[in-house]
């Protein structure tokens, strides 16, 4: 997957100028960097939510994204944010994405009855239900104990979808295949010895 | 000068009630006035809701109707009564005028509440493929529904004054207004504290019935406060 000659602003401000990037279309890739560097904003027009303009973007379809915030609807327990995102012939699939992410037994919670914790692994769950050729996770883990980071990206592997995220968890450089290090704004690669 | 012509006692009053409550006509006439001000009120709920999203969703709606509903808001009840007898039907005046009164209401509520509707929800919902129909159901009713019941609840009890209000002056056949009206003509002054009492009692268990019904609408809603 290619980006090349990125160039997308927020607030006024160039985050990403003429930004280019290669990355394996298999398996997981972490984005790191300091924060408000670029890496949602980039993850942002990948996932076609940001104007931007590019020579070349080579990405699969339907990419889907796991926004920085939770962006939880307060009205809807926690099976009905999975159902809400499947077409009408995987409605019964709600408890298997649920579990999937250690939140069995909860699907009639409502979002303001959950932990920080458990709504962000709720926000996790029902991006990657929605499903897509791309999983772009913005910060996914955030309040998020290790252990179970370790236990969800092993699951998140094993769907097979590749994933670009971003994060700044100490663990997530173990458990992708590739690092990109990143620096900014404006938004630039840069080598991991520096 | 009795002083029962001024403010009568209300014992007076209570048999004044009782005495009309066993006559056929005045449960039909309780029974019209609720129907002409239910009427009203649902009507005007309807168009205010509706010419809420219309201006809200279009800027030529916007253009089109938020000055006229601007001004229904400023003109005085009284002036809408008069000049309403002379296009409407003596019977239809007083729902008409009602809904009136809760339109401006509603629409500004309602307007407000999809003004401010979270944009980051309505972000995700564009970001998980939601469908325009899905966003209304899920993200739009949910976030507008607080604003639209505190409306109704306003609206209530402008729809009934601006309704008896236009019975008084238009004097409909069955009608409370109508009774309010003879009642200070007559000088029959327990007669209009009855009445007015019956007027209080209508509107209380009518704010009862719709506060229930929008308890029921709400309850989905409510982990959102």
């Amino acid at each position: 997957m290619r980006v090349e000659h990125m160039t997308a602003a927020y607030e006024g401000k160039i985050v990403l100028d003429h930004f280019s990037l290669t990355w394996p279309d298999k398996g997981i890739t972490l984005l790191s960097g300091p924060s408000g560097c670029g890496k949602t904003t980039f993850l942002r027009c990948l996932a076609g939510l940001q104007p931007y303009t590019a020579q070349r973007v080579e990405l699969p379809l339907q990419p889907v994204i796991l926004f920085q915030e939770d962006r939880l609807f307060p009205w809807r327990t926690a099976a009905q944010h999975i159902t809400d995102v499947l077409p009408r012939a995987r409605q019964g699939e709600a408890a298997r994405w649920l579990e999937l992410v250690e939140l069995s037994g909860e699907g009639g919670r409502y979002p303001g009855e959950l932990s920080g914790g458990m709504k962000r692994r709720l926000a996790l769950a029902r991006a990657l239900a929605c499903g897509g050729g791309l999983l772009l996770l913005d910060e996914p883990f955030t309040g998020v104990d290790e252990a179970r980071v370790r236990r969800l990206m092993a699951r998140i592997r094993a769907l097979e979808v590749p994933v670009l995220l971003s994060g700044h968890e100490a663990a997530l450089a173990d458990l992708s295949d590739t690092v990109i290090f990143l620096q900014g704004p404006p938004l630039r690669r840069v080598d991991p010895q520096f | 000068m009795r002083t029962e012509f001024i403010l009568p006692p209300p014992l007076t009053v209570l048999t004044t009630l009782w005495g009309l409550a066993g006559e056929g006509t005045f449960w039909l006439t309780a029974l019209a006035t609720l129907g002409r001000i239910f009427a009203g009120l649902a009507g005007g709920v309807a168009a205010g809701t509706l010419l809420a999203v219309l201006t809200q969703a279009f800027s030529w709606a916007d253009c089109l109707f938020s000055p006229a509903v601007r001004v229904i808001r400023a003109t005085p009840v009284a002036s809408f009564i008069l000049l309403i007898i002379l296009w409407a039907p003596t019977g239809q005046v007083p729902a008409i005028v009602a809904a009136l009164m809760v339109l401006p209401v509603v629409w500004g509520n309602v307007s407000r509440g999809i003004a401010q509707t979270d944009p980051l929800l309505l972000e995700a919902g564009r970001a998980y493929r939601f469908s325009r129909w899905k966003t209304v159901c899920l993200i739009y009713i949910p976030s507008v529904l607080p604003y639209f019941t505190s409306a109704c609840h306003t609206s209530l009890g402008l729809a009934w004054k601006a309704g008896v209000a236009a019975e008084v002056l238009c004097v409909p056949k069955l009608a409370i207004g109508t009774q309010v009206y003879f009642s200070k003509i007559y000088l029959e002054t327990p007669d209009l504290f009855a009445w007015t009492l019956v007027v209080i009692v209508l509107s209380f268990l009518l704010e009862r019935g719709l506060g229930a019904l929008l308890r029921k609408l709400e309850g989905g809603t409510a982990h959102a406060r």
